[in-house]
């Protein structure tokens, strides 16, 4: 702010407030409607304050889910969103410094082959075989398992570029005072690298995590089995009819609960979800 | 860029390269060559009886009306997402740059809809504007606007892009605020010394400097209104009504799965395979010019 | 002697677990819910009828998700010894020669007596072959049905009666509408109500060869005279708010359910969902009908879904099915199924079963669907239909009324475009399917 201009600052907070007002308005009207019956919901206008079904509604979806739609318990959905974001993260993490790591420090007969190779499965996003990957998954006894929701989705480019971005600016003379001292490559990576790219990993780990846990098209067609689903498909499977035969409170109460745990992690972990997101997007 | 100092090993790289090399190849190019092979095969849904039928599925696909007219459907979608992702976004940005006070308060309110899957952004958004229940619904109406986007289309495409835009918001303000925030002052201040207001010097210093940053979203807003809002669509209209909100993506599963069509789905993903290419190219050419291969 | 007697146990044991050991017959089906828990129970109930097979159950998603979990699973060798299709997969499923048994085989193979002729010939005629062959066994059937909402009549004015005929259900909209209703009529399933059931009860064809059960070779003929004066008159309805559009699904029971609608046509399950509104008074009627055609009403056709059996299984798991099936078959346990779930009764002897037991007394009108699918001795074109990719072309055809109930299109162009758009379809179908 060059001059001060006290009305466009006025503006400029009213912009703002207004934008998380927009912004924040489907959130509170979800988690009103999670507090209240059917039968309120049903009478328009709903109520805007919320009401006092608060723990009766939670209690039911997190044992037994809805009673018109799907019946999974949503305690074990939580579970399985969880055990998929942290597969997805961590897998993705661990699988993808190992190969940047490679194919920065190392010079070896189809080093480029294999880079390239990685590159392309960027123009892959997996909606666009999907058909063909769930057979494999099929054939490879991968459905309704952890392994069948995670391991099709570690492998993306974006982590092993994002790492090779790192690696590159890590001065050589670290790399070359390792060599000296007579450490190996491992060595290397594990006292060395490792510690440097804590904020690469945290970022990339904030990154994944919400990545893994809203996954949508994947789980829909890799689980059947009630006790697979994950939380954001367990949502779409309680939408079973019209407006007035859906079970809203429970449906709300259910989105609360599989919007909280991403949305924990992204305010807790800002800092470095900021810096990781736009430092290495770019 | 290389590195100057490497290790030297006949064996471990291709060992620290196994895993993802191998689940690339599992997951990502061998469901890729079958997609490709079966957008050349005419084939019943259980895969008895195949025929190679060359460029037959594709041809079908170009000389159906309902194809082309998901083209047009994603363009429409996609450039409106983009459209007012990257607009309010700006807006957002550019005025939380201004203000000193409280500037991380709003940027942690506005960056936790980044968190929201989009198909849970999409029945937010579908239970507020419901057409019997719905509490948007209820004041359009009181202002005489008649909501059923069960019936209206307009309406439906409407619906997706407010889902699809509010969440893309965050991901958006983040860059922009990044960018604004490292545009130097003192090219602001020469500009404010010249005499032009704040108006003035957004249009003509600080717009243009964003242009990086701005073509850079406009390239990842694409992509993701290509792919990503398909849990948006899925949770709330289903392409309906009548394929107005049927985009590319949507078309690939639902021939694919519900239709059990797995020429025509292949090749619509062949084709959408292509797309992605052109647009990935493009974002890398133009906007990585950091990173040197 | 003691290795040896310890031997002869051992061996003893086994050969006695191998005797008693349970084939496992795998069910997918696409019920959940309460429809679930009575599907469970049936499987139970065999299970502890005899100890030979073992049902189990696995609930794969909507039928069309377990639809492509069982075509992924054929491909890669392990598929379901049954698996249940919604109506509109009959085509596919039985041209897919080698992947499934027709039931006829099954029984047969396995010496199993089967009557065809015991079944209601509307429910059985859907899924049997035109030489008369069952190629699916009939699971749960319905069909539509025409609602109506007492109080909402009365505070028209109105005798609490279904219109007959549409004339009388054109005045009766009127009235309602007059009286302050909002929404005066909805329906589910719009294709399976106006068009399918549409043809039906008029004794006119949906699609050439006996609506395809004749051939590959069928085309639709949804843009007659009748079909467009017709879904012109649902235009004309829905510009004059006496038609509000809910949806290609099942929607519309919820409009009714909660009082919203005063009549609504939508599928003989409905009825469960209407059961839980105590407040609400409803009745249950016959389709309106347009009286100056000749033959009507005729008789409706079913939806539903059925049970397929798999290929490439052991014949010991087809006999296991066949016990399974002739199981489903009894009196008893149809009419258990019936009552609690609201589909139809597959066998006469379930009928009349149910009858006898003074349900439908108790429950007036829960014999209507029964009755308005066997009002009239089957013709072709009211036996039911059977379109290659027919998920595909209901979905044509219910996007082209969408675009008549939103005054985009007039009935004609729409059903002309339905029917060249619909015929495509078929044409792909029956080149890969005819070789």
């Amino acid at each position: 702010m060059v001059e001060n201009r006290p009305g466009l600052t006025i503006l400029s907070h009213a912009v703002l407030l207004l934008g998380v007002a927009v912004i924040a308005f489907p959130l509170y009207v979800t988690f009103v409607a999670s507090t209240l019956t059917l039968e309120q919901i049903l009478t328009v206008p709903m109520p805007l304050v919320p009401g006092d079904h608060l723990v009766d509604n939670y209690r039911q979806v997190l044992t037994a889910g809805s009673t018109r739609g799907s019946q999974a318990a949503v305690a074990t959905m939580l579970g399985n969103s969880l055990v998929m974001a942290f597969g997805i993260a961590l897998g993705k993490i661990a699988i993808s410094i190992i190969a940047s790591f490679a194919i920065v420090y190392f010079r070896f007969p189809l080093r480029n082959f294999f880079f390239w190779m990685i590159f392309v499965t960027l123009m892959l996003p997996v909606e666009v075989r999907i058909i063909p990957t769930f057979q494999v998954a099929s054939d490879l006894h991968l459905l309704n398992s952890y392994v069948g929701l995670t391991l099709p989705l570690i492998a993306s480019a974006t982590a092993t570029f994002l790492f090779r971005q790192f690696f590159l600016t890590v001065p050589d003379e670290l790399a070359e005072a390792a060599r000296i001292d007579g450490a190996g490559p491992m060595r290397f990576f594990r006292d060395v690298l490792l510690p440097l790219s804590k904020t690469s990993i945290a970022a990339l780990f904030v990154i994944q995590f919400i990545y893994g846990w809203n996954q949508y098209l994947w789980p829909l067609l890799v689980t059947s089995d009630e006790s697979m689903y994950t939380a954001v498909i367990g949502i779409k499977r309680m939408i079973v009819g019209s407006d007035a035969a859906n079970e809203w409170p429970l449906i709300m109460a259910t989105a609360m609960l599989a919007m909280l745990p991403p949305a924990v992690v992204v305010l807790a972990m800002q800092k470095w979800f900021v810096k990781g997101l736009v430092e290495t997007e770019k | 860029m290389e590195k100057r100092v490497v290790f030297r090993s006949a064996w471990l790289p291709y060992a620290l390269l196994a895993p993802q090399i191998a689940v690339t190849l599992v997951f990502f190019f061998w469901p890729a060559v079958q997609a490709i092979w079966f957008s050349f095969q005419l084939q019943d849904a259980f895969g008895l009886r195949t025929e190679f039928v060359g460029l037959r599925n594709f041809q079908a696909l170009f000389g159906d009306s309902r194809y082309l007219a998901s083209f047009r459907t994603t363009a429409v979608f996609s450039v409106a997402v983009a459209f007012f992702g990257i607009a309010i976004s700006l807006a957002l940005a550019a005025m939380a740059d201004r203000v000193v006070r409280g500037a991380l308060a709003y940027r942690t309110l506005l960056i936790w809809p980044y968190a929201v899957a989009p198909a849970v952004a999409g029945v937010l958004w579908a239970f507020i504007f419901a057409p019997s229940i719905g509490i948007v619904t209820y004041m359009l109406r009181r202002w005489g606007i008649d909501w059923n986007w069960i019936l209206r289309g307009d309406q439906a495409m409407l619906l997706v892009v407010i889902a699809s835009v509010w969440k893309q918001i965050s991901y958006n303000f983040l860059f922009f605020l990044a960018g604004l925030q490292s545009i130097p002052r003192s090219l602001i201040e020469a500009a404010a010394i010249d005499g032009a207001g704040p108006a003035r010097r957004f249009w003509t210093v600080v717009f243009p400097l964003l242009s990086p940053t701005t073509f850079f979203l406009l390239v990842v807003n694409i992509v993701y209104a290509f792919f990503d809002t398909f849990g948006v669509i899925d949770a709330t209209t289903q392409g309906g009504p009548a394929q107005d909100t049927q985009i590319l993506v949507y078309k690939v599963y639902y021939d694919g799965v519900k239709a059990a069509d797995l020429g025509g789905s292949s090749a619509q993903s062949v084709i959408l395979m292509c797309i992605v290419i052109v647009l990935t190219a493009l974002q890398f050419r133009f906007v990585e010019r950091k990173v040197q291969y | 002697m003691r290795v040896q007697s310890l031997a002869v146990l051992v061996c003893a044991g086994l050969f006695a677990a191998i005797a008693h050991a349970q084939t496992e017959i795998v069910w997918w089906h696409s019920m959940g819910g309460a429809l679930g828990e009575q599907l469970n129970a049936l499987a139970s109930k065999f299970n502890d009828s005899q100890k030979d097979y073992k049902v189990v159950p696995v609930f794969k998603g909507t039928y069309p998700e377990s639809m492509t979990a069982a075509i992924a699973a054929f491909r890669a060798g392990n598929a379901p010894h049954i698996l249940q299709v919604f109506e509109v997969g009959t085509a596919t499923m039985m041209a897919a020669k080698g992947a499934i048994v027709p039931v006829a085989k099954v029984m047969g193979d396995a010496k199993e007596p089967f009557d065809a002729k015991a079944y209601l010939p509307t429910v059985s005629g859907y899924y049997t072959d035109t030489k008369g062959n069952m190629l699916s066994f009939p699971f749960n059937s319905s069909t539509v049905m025409f609602y109506i909402n007492h109080d909402a009549f009365k505070k028209a004015g109105l005798a609490p009666q279904a219109p007959k005929t549409w004339k009388d259900f054109q005045a009766a909209a009127e009235k309602l509408k007059a009286a302050g209703q909002q929404c005066v009529y909805t329906t589910s399933w719009p294709s399976w109500t106006h068009i399918e059931n549409f043809s039906a009860w008029h004794n006119v064809p949906i699609g050439t060869k006996q609506n395809g059960m004749g051939g590959f070779d069928t085309e639709f003929t949804i843009n007659s005279p009748l079909h467009v004066r017709h879904v012109t008159m649902l235009g004309e309805l829905a510009k004059k708010g006496l038609f509000t559009y809910a949806g290609r699904t099942n929607q519309g029971d919820g409009k009714f359910a909660s009082g919203e609608c005063a009549m609504v046509t939508a599928s003989a399950g409905a009825q469960a969902t209407f059961r839980k509104n105590p407040k609400l008074d409803w009745s249950i009627n016959f389709l309106p009908y347009h009286d100056d055609v000749k033959g009507a009403p005729q008789n409706s056709i079913i939806g539903g879904a059925s049970l397929w059996v798999m290929g490439g299984k052991k014949p010991q798991e087809y006999k296991g099915v066949s016990k399974f099936f002739a199981f489903l078959s009894l009196p008893e346990v149809q009419k258990e199924w019936h009552v609690g779930t609201g589909y139809v009764p597959i066998t006469l002897a379930a009928y009349e079963l149910t009858r006898e037991s003074g349900f439908y007394e108790k429950n007036p009108g829960a014999d209507m669907p029964v009755k308005q699918l066997t009002y009239k001795p089957p013709t072709p074109n009211s036996k039911g239909l059977r379109f290659g990719n027919f998920v595909q072309g209901r979905e044509v055809i219910e996007e082209e009324l969408e675009a008549v109930f939103a005054g985009r299109k007039d009935a004609k162009a729409a059903l002309d475009e339905a029917v060249k758009r619909g015929n495509e379809i078929l044409r792909k179908f029956e080149a890969a399917a005819a070789r």
